[in-house]
This record gives C-alpha cells, structure tokens and sequence, in this order.
C-alpha cells in the first residue's frame, strides 16, 4: 500500500503506510448488579415499572438529601480490581464531575477523579497472536444519570421527558491502557471482561444498557507507540463514544480504521475528534458539538468521606475465574483446550456445561460447544432459555444411540424454535416420536421382510439394478452409494452397521 | 397532644412562612414553639431559602432535625428570613425583603440566619434553628442580643439542610438564655446513617457554671485591625468578668487568621458553585419553556431566579474551581484552612477555650454595606470555627451605642459542653 502524493503540492513526499499499527484503548461502564442504588434505597430493578418510580429525594437530587454509600457497590467494585489483578489503594475518594444536563439531577455527578478505588492491573485474554496482556489503567466507581426520553425521536420531539429510575445506579469504570491492537481484539478483551465480571456474581449483560464502551482509536506506525507513549499521537486519533454493544464496538472500531487508513492514504491530517457510533447504519460520525475541552471542574465530594478501602479488599475472597475454570475442564472432564475456552469463556454456558456433563464429558462438550452454541447464536437466543433437563435427556438419546447425532440435530432444531415461538417445547422423547426419528432396532439377525431396514435394502435393490451390477462387478463406491441410498429411505434412522449387514446378507445371497 | 395558634404579627419580617398554629406533643420541648430556618426542609412547607428560584417548593420529606424537634414535641411556627441560600452577613440578601433588627429597626439583624434571630429576640419564639456556614448563627444573635451556637461540624445531622458549603456548614440552635441552648443541643444531636459526615456524639449536658482554674486564650488577632474599639473595650470587660468567676486569662496568637477569610470564601462559593447547579428549571419553579433549547431555557432560569450575591458566588466559585485556577485556589484554601485548624489543635493544648468578640462592629444600618468586600471582611472572626470544625457560641455582653454586642467563645472538637459551660458562666455573672 503506497499514499499518493500530497494534494497540497508544496511537498510531494510519498507515505508508506504498509507497516501501520491500529491503536486501541477501551473507557468501558458496566452496571453493578446490585439490589440498591449506589447512594439510596432504591430498587434498581424498574425494568417492569414506569418511569420516575424507583426516586426517593437522595437519587432525586432533592435540596437537602445527602449521598450514603453502598458498601455492597464498593466491594463489587473491589471484587473487579482484585480480579484485574489492580493496587487497591489505601484510601479512595468520590469527587463532583460538574456539568449541565437534565439528565443530571444535581447538575453534577458524584465519580472518582484523582483517588479511584484501584489502578495499575490487567487482563489476560487471547489476542491475535496468542496469549496476551491488556494493561488496566484504572478502576472506580460512579453514578450513572437518568435517561432522557425524546417523545417521537430526538430530531422531531417537541419536547423531551426525563426517567430518573435510572440515576444511581451503580457503574464500574474500567480503563485500559492503548494495548489493543485491533477491533478483533477489543471484542475479544470486551468478552473476556464480561465473562469475568459474570463470575464474579457483580454484573448482568442482559440487563438494557448494563454496558457501555467509549473507544480510542488511532493508527501509528509500528512501534511508534511503544516508543513516544500515550497522549502524543501525532497523526491524531478519534475518541468513539457510547457504543452500547459488544458487536457494535468491533463494527465501530472497523469502521474506523478503514476511515482512518483512507483518510491518511488521501494525505489528509486527522485532529483529535469526538465521534459518535451510529449503531443502526454501522458508521461512525463527528460529534455535532464543537471541539471544545470540557471543564468539568472536579473537586471532593464533600458530603462522603474518603473511603479506606485497603482494609475492605482484603476481605475479598474470589471465586473461580475463566482461566481456572478452564484449565479446570481440562483436567476434570478431558476438554479439548478450545471446547474448554468456548465453554467457559460465558458463565452461564459453564454452569450449564457442568449440569449434564455427567453423561459423557467429552461426548457433552462437543454437544454444547458445537451443537448447541451455534444453533443458539443461528437463533440469537440466550442459554438462559434451555433447560438442561430436557437437553440431558436429548444427549442421553443420542448417547445411547436411541437418535443418531443427525436425529439429534433436528430434535434439538424443533425444541429451540418451539420455545423461540412459544417459551416452551415438548420434551425430546415425544419430539423423536412425532418426528419419526428413533432408531431402527433391529431385533435379532432376521431378515424378515417385517423388519423396516430389510424392507428398505430390499426396495433400494430393486430401484437400483445398475448399482447392484456394479457391486457385482467388484465396485466398491456401489456399495456406498447403496446404503446411502437406504439411510436415505430410513431418514437416518437406521445404524450404519446394520444397514451394511442387511445389504451384504441379501446382496450375498442373491449375487 | 396539643395545639398552639400564633399570632401573624411580624413586625420585623422575620418569617418567610408563618403557620397559624402547630400539633406539640409530650418530651423535652413538649408545648415550645420554635421557628425554623427557611434552608432546612420541612415536609409539605415552603422551603425557598429565601430564593425566587425555590418559590413554592414544598419538600416531600423533613430534615433530620425536624423530626427531631417535632418527637421532642415542640410545634413549627413557621420558616424564618435569610439571605439568599446563606449567602450574606445582613439577611438583606432575601427575595422576601430585608428582616429588621428588633433592637434597633434601622439596623441589620445580621445573617444569614437573621428571620430566626429577630424572630427570637422579639419574643415571637422561645427558640429557634438557624444554621452556620461562615458565623450565620452567630453574627445575628450577637447583633439581636441573644445566644447562638455553632455545633462542632458532624455533631449534628445535615440531612435536609439545604447544602451552601457541605463542609463548613452545621445546623444549631438560636435562644434568649444559655439554658435553653443546652436544651436544644441535647435535641439536635446524635448520630444520623443519612448524613455520611455525622459522628455518633451525643450531647446530654446540664451546663455548669464553675469555670474556676479554665484557661481562657484571647488571640490578638482577635482584637486587631477592623475590630471596632467600642466593641473590644465591651468584649474585654466580658472577658475580666470571667476572669473574676476564676479563669485564667492568656493572650495568644492565630497567624492563619490572615488567611482565613480568603481560604473560607474560595471554599463555600466553590462548594456553592456546585451544589446550587442543580437549580435549572427542571425540577423546581415554574414549569420551562418549551419553546427555548435546553440551555436558553436552564440560563434564563438562573439569571432571573438567583438575586445577585449568590450569582456573584457561583461565578467565584465556579472560576476557583476551573483547570488552570484549581491550583492556585481550591487546593490552597485547603491547604490554609489545614492551617487553622492547626492552629486551633496549637493552642486549644496550652489553653480550654479560646474567647473574643464574635462580629467586629454592632448591627449595620439596613443598606449601608454596598460593598461586598467590606460585608465579606465582617466575617473575619467567625470564620475559623467553620474552617476548623470546632464549636462556637455567642452570648450577649452588653451593649456599644446602645447596641447588642456579642462574646464568642470556642472550644476544641466535641466539646460544645465545654463552650456552652463558659457562655452559662458569662451569662449567670452578668446577670448576678
Ligand atoms: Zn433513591
């Protein structure tokens, strides 16, 4: 890849641009599953409920009510740091970001400035070129604002509502170092982190809005940035802000490369700009407000006192993590290291693994790895809607060689798209009934014409004289073509080594 | 339970809200009436801080202390004069129209608690809340002739004070007698989980007259520049008057002094700046105008719903606050005002309390401090007690042309017995 020549003209120098590097840094929110707001009583479970419900005067920002802090949200908080393996700080301290929105119920946002709750950790996770290290920057915690509601769409509204049901709910901020290297990558981090916010019982990823990713993006020459470090980026860099997918930050991300790498090949210098992730279109565009550095003006919260955190996170016992749970797997059960990643790289994908890997562990795996997994993410259907009762008993069909793995297939097929249609299915036995899909016993060495695999060899032999010549003849891919020719009229039903007994028997006889 | 009916004479425009009768019930102030500052919350009353832009705002819970008063069975007879948010040294700086000094109609209560000073030394109240920031108790009752204590700061609850400067300010009570101070102390204080700064330290104090052996300091800087010579010569006999009853009298010095004035205003109009952001037309007032974006809407609000003082501290405020500026102000307030409280860790080791006038001049004729630098250096003596954290009273001790002058005594950390002691001392020897 070669740059054109300066359209300028007055320097006509020409840029290679073959040995780039994308550099990326992730600001992500998550909300902390807690039962209560981060600085009142308030149920932060309004899912169901209208708006303005879960408000009492202190998430209301009412004059005179003061911010109590939830311990519970801290040691969540504390929970994530250790797990990043970040330094708990001795004492930590909420801080007022003061801007204006009406969102914001006391025209400023109690967060963490210059003490949050922990700093310098990482994550490990599988990156492009195997195993490697994310830098974490920072972890603390804040309040999240309410929610603005523009009645028939933001650019037409007339007016706009305000939801505080929202506001003080408890998020964790996780900030990276610029270690990632590409959109695959950041997505590959986004997972791992989900996966180890869910095992540590402090995050929901279903819950609406539970995440969100602001994105730095910039593409140095190689090594550039190992060099000159952070914050001297000198072919500018974008900042993406409020992506609410995992998806939607791989999209955005490639969409900004390819932005960035066209923009530099065109010779045009890029700026340090705010830009904005348009999920539907899958664009990314220039923030509408003018560039203009926010002052925030963040002092210490006056109404809290410093927290001593240090002696909390001691405290703190985890529980088992990804990679444990995995290297656990393989051991345990005798996963292969990719089903054993695929497995517990989702907490709920883990704990159901477990519930019916008592079968036959590895014969399990590649049921749920493979199986199930794909036609769960073919459907867009969350784990969470399958009943490992009905799934063991489906495995235990196949496994007993009552269905064959095909068989198998299209039961499970039929149950998933009942309970996508319903919420619920039949159970795998009466499904195998309806379907027709058991396997064909044979009984005892008969060849009684009542016996459906005799019968079906027998049909498929005289349909396919030219075959039967062919076999005769001492062609081997005849035979084959044959069974396939009854397994094809059993509908899969009828084991392989039956149905090549029953054909060599009659065939035999009769050649 | 019974039920007390008020008469609506307000002579001196004390109260912004005057109910005409109020439910007492048994306990300590069990038939008391007792008037309440308009920043402290009370539910289903007006509460405007003597602010447009809190007009007609009715609190849907109450303060921490009103509760407590009301289970202490007194009855609200109504939410007294300010200045705007706390905002003042005169309680001129109300939407509501100035409060006139029962001693002298012609003068200034003093502020910002000014509605519940006059409401009290006009005999309207037996007693009342005011709440101080930067002297808000003191200032008016020195200028009314009556007592008025700075509670040390987490002693008693904020939850629903109406938050001026969170970490300078505590709510406490106003009377005409010592005694009654003490009453309402023990009311008052305790241990609230709303309010994160609130110590478990409560006060049950009878108090003691027998000052005999207490080391009294007198700072210089007490009676230094600006200090009115009429009012130190009254401050001094009051101070000899102890002196008689048996204390040791020793002059000492407060160097911070010299930063103290310029260390509380960069902190309460920087916490100002931020805690009154969230008057925006949103929530409170009347209902915005839909025709205007957001922020034509949220600026007019504030342009029209703030009087001028409390713009002129947010904009302090905010500017203190701004990157580039956080330095040299926020971060060296803090560092002076670590100063003072030094200071007073200094000498409260050599001495019990430390003793001086609470205001440096009697009550200002109404209008005459147009300058608000000159309103601000009337502050001076009050000032480190908030910065410090430590209580202080004012009690009356006598009269400078006729006017009421105030003796204010402060004491270490949780030791509100102690100062309140030495007020009692004061006030049975005058009166002997
Ligand atoms: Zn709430």
């Amino acid at each position: 890849m070669t740059g054109t020549a300066d359209t300028a003209g007055q320097e006509s120098r020409v840029m290679d641009f073959s040995d780039d590097e994308v550099i990326i840094g992730l600001e992500i929110h998550c909300q902390l599953d807690t039962l209560t707001k981060l600085f009142c009583g308030c149920s932060t479970d309004y899912r169901d409920d209208g708006p303005n419900t879960h408000v009492c005067p202190i998430c209301l920002g009412l004059p005179g009510s003061l911010p109590r802090v939830n311990r519970k949200a801290i040691e969540y908080a504390l929970r994530v740091a250790k797990a990043l393996n970040c330094t708990i700080v001795e004492e930590s301290e909420f801080a007022r970001k003061n801007y204006f929105y009406p969102d914001l119920n006391k025209g400023f946002q109690i967060t963490q400035y210059d003490r949050p709750l922990a700093v310098k950790g990482y994550l490990d996770i599988e990156g492009d070129d195997g195993e490697k290290r994310v830098r974490i920057t920072r972890v603390h915690v804040e309040e999240d604002p309410g929610r603005l509601v523009h009645k028939g769409g933001a650019d037409r509204a007339k007016y706009t509502l305000v939801d505080y049901n929202r506001a003080g709910i408890p998020l964790i901020e996780i900030v990276t170092e610029p270690d990632i290297r590409s959109p695959k990558e950041a997505r590959k981090f986004l997972n791992k982190l989900r996966a180890t916010l869910e095992y540590l019982g402090v995050f929901d990823s279903e819950k609406e809005g539970s995440l969100r990713v602001d994105a730095n993006i910039s593409i140095q020459p190689r090594g550039w940035f190992d060099r000159e470090g952070k914050g001297k980026a000198d072919r500018g860099r974008a900042e993406v802000k409020n992506i609410s997918s995992y998806k939607g930050v791989e999209k955005a991300l490639t969409f900004e490369v390819t932005r960035q790498k066209n923009a530099l090949r065109r010779g045009q210098r890029l700026g340090t700009e705010t830009r904005h992730f348009v999920e539907t279109r899958g664009v990314t565009t220039s923030s509408r407000s003018k560039e203009m550095e926010q002052e925030y003006r963040y002092f210490p919260e006056p109404d809290l006192r410093p927290l001593r955190v240090c002696t909390w996170a001691d405290e703190i016992v985890l529980p088992e993590l990804p990679d444990a749970r995995r290297a656990r797997f393989i051991t345990q059960y005798g996963c292969s290291p990719i089903h054993a990643r695929t497995l517990t790289g989702d907490l709920r994908v883990a704990e159901f693994y477990e519930q019916v890997a008592g079968i036959d562990p590895v014969f399990v795996a590649t049921w749920v790895a493979d199986t199930l997994l794909g036609e769960l993410n073919y459907r867009d259907m969350s784990i969470n809607r399958v009943s490992p009762d009905w799934f063991r008993e489906l495995i235990v069909l196949v496994h007993k060689g009552n269905v064959t793995d095909k068989g198998g297939i299209e039961v499970l097929r039929s149950l998933l798209d009942q309970i996508r249609e319903s919420g619920s299915c039949e159970t795998p036995g009466v499904c195998v009934g309806r379907l027709g899909l058991r396997v064909l016993e044979r009984t005892a060495e008969t060849m009684s014409e009542d016996d459906p695999v005799v019968k079906a060899a027998r049909e498929v032999i005289a349909e396919q004289p030219q075959a039967v010549a062919d076999f005769a003849a001492g062609k081997k891919e005849a035979f084959n073509f044959l069974v396939g020719k009854v397994m094809k009229k059993t509908r899969g039903r009828a084991k392989p080594a039956d149905v090549n007994q029953v054909l060599l028997a009659i065939l035999g006889k009769e050649g | 339970m019974a039920t007390l009916t008020f008469t609506r004479d307000d002579r001196y425009n004390a109260f912004i809200t005057m109910l005409d009768n109020a439910e007492t019930g048994p306990g300590k102030l069990s038939g008391i009436g007792i008037a309440i500052k308009d920043n402290i919350s009370t539910r289903g009353i007006q509460t405007t801080c003597a602010s447009r832009i809190l007009e007609g705002y009715l609190p849907p819970y109450d303060a921490h202390v009103v509760t407590l008063v009301k289970k202490a069975g007194a009855g609200i007879v109504g939410k007294t004069n300010m200045d705007e948010f706390g905002m003042g040294t005169t309680t001129e700086n109300s939407a509501f129209g100035p409060t006139k000094n029962p001693a002298d109609t012609s003068r200034v209560p003093g502020g910002s608690s000014g509605g519940s000073a006059a409401a009290v030394a006009s005999g309207m109240v037996r007693m009342a809340l005011g709440t101080d920031t930067g002297g808000s108790i003191r200032c008016p009752a020195a200028f009314c002739g009556i007592v008025g204590h700075k509670p040390t700061y987490g002693r008693v609850s904020r939850y629903g004070l109406v938050a001026y400067a969170n970490s300078l300010e505590q709510i406490g009570p106003m009377a005409r007698t010592v005694s009654d101070i003490s009453l309402l102390m023990e009311v008052l204080t305790g241990y609230d989980p709303r309010d994160s700064t609130s110590v478990n330290c409560p006060y049950a104090h009878i108090p003691d007259p027998d000052i005999r052996g207490l080391k009294i300091g007198v700072p210089e800087e007490y009676f230094g520049e600006g200090v009115d010579p009429r009012v130190a010569s009254v401050v001094w006999d009051g101070i000899s008057l102890l002196e008689r009853k048996g204390a040791d009298i020793i002059t000492c010095r407060m160097p911070s002094m010299a930063y103290a004035l310029a260390a509380y205003y960069v902190t309460c109009t920087s916490e100002a700046s931020s805690n009154l952001a969230r008057f925006d037309g949103v929530r409170y007032g009347p209902p915005a105008d839909t025709r205007q974006t957001w922020h034509e809407s949220f600026q007019e609000r504030r342009r029209d719903g703030f009087g001028t003082e409390v713009k002129r501290r947010i904009m302090l405020g905010t500017f203190a606050l701004s990157s580039g500026y956080y330095g040299k102000y926020y971060a060296k307030a803090q560092a002076a005002r670590q100063q003072v409280r030094n200071d007073f860790l200094r000498l409260f080791r050599e001495v019990d309390v430390i003793a001086g006038p609470t205001m440096p001049t009697v009550a200002f004729r109404i209008g005459e401090k147009t300058d608000p630098l000159s309103m601000y250096l009337s502050d001076i003596l009050t000032v480190p007690a908030n910065l410090a954290g430590i209580p202080a009273i004012s009690v009356p001790c006598g009269t400078s042309e006729g006017l009421p002058v105030g003796l204010q005594i402060m004491g270490p950390h949780f030791r509100d017995e102690r100062v309140i002691d030495v007020a009692y001392a004061f006030e049975q020897g005058v009166s002997r």
